[in-house]
């Protein structure tokens, strides 16, 4: 399986939606608060996601080399391989 | 200020629009509490699902609600964070789509 890493912001319901359907499903991942993050280490995640998401939105996953950005049920299903 | 309270406000607000608070009350009260996380950490409602300056004036397009709400509503049936929908979203008369982000590129935080 894949790593999956998440960044999401504490205050957002469609994150939050998307770590519950995670962990539904069990899959692992790894995720970062952004909206929790100061100075430095949040100027260094914020410039990973933009070139990722160059709009910098929230939830932005990255599974493998693909990125899904929003918390979209049927192309999260369709890259995690779940009927 | 209650995230209860706010609620009652806020659903006298959106009706006053012609809009309705989404009617999936749990998810409304997890986003009321960001707003009120934001109001605590900036000084005013930034909006719960973006990431912000932290500058009143850098923030202002997207301090609930924000300056998107109105055509995200007409075009997508709700707000980007779903707090404010149309009557016809909480009828699920019109399609539940993602809302992408209409904010301009150029007003998105570096950092």
């Amino acid at each position: 399986m894949e790593t999956v890493k998440l960044y999401t912001l504490s205050t957002c319901i469609h994150c939050k939606r998307l770590k519950e359907f995670m962990n539904k499903l069990n899959v692992q991942y790894d995720f970062i608060d952004v909206d929790l993050l100061k100075g430095e280490e949040r100027t260094k995640v914020v410039d990973e996601i933009k070139k990722l998401n160059p709009s910098c939105t929230f939830p932005t996953m990255k599974i493998g080399d693909e990125v899904i950005v929003g918390f979209d049920e049927s192309k999260l299903k369709k890259a995690l391989k779940i009927s | 200020m209650e995230p209860e309270k706010l609620y009652d406000i806020l659903s006298k607000f959106a009706k006053s629009r012609g809009w309705e608070l989404n009617k999936d009350k749990e998810s409304v009260m997890f986003i009321l509490e960001g707003l009120l996380e934001n109001e605590k950490r900036y000084g005013y409602r930034a909006c719960p699902c973006r990431l912000h300056w932290g500058d009143k004036e850098k923030d202002k397009d997207v301090i609930c609600p924000c300056e998107y709400s109105a055509e995200d509503i007409e075009e997508y049936g709700s707000c980007y964070c779903t707090l404010y929908v149309s009557p016809e979203w909480n009828k699920e008369t019109v399609e539940k789509r993602l809302v992408p982000e209409r904010r301009p590129q150029e007003k998105i935080p570096l950092m």
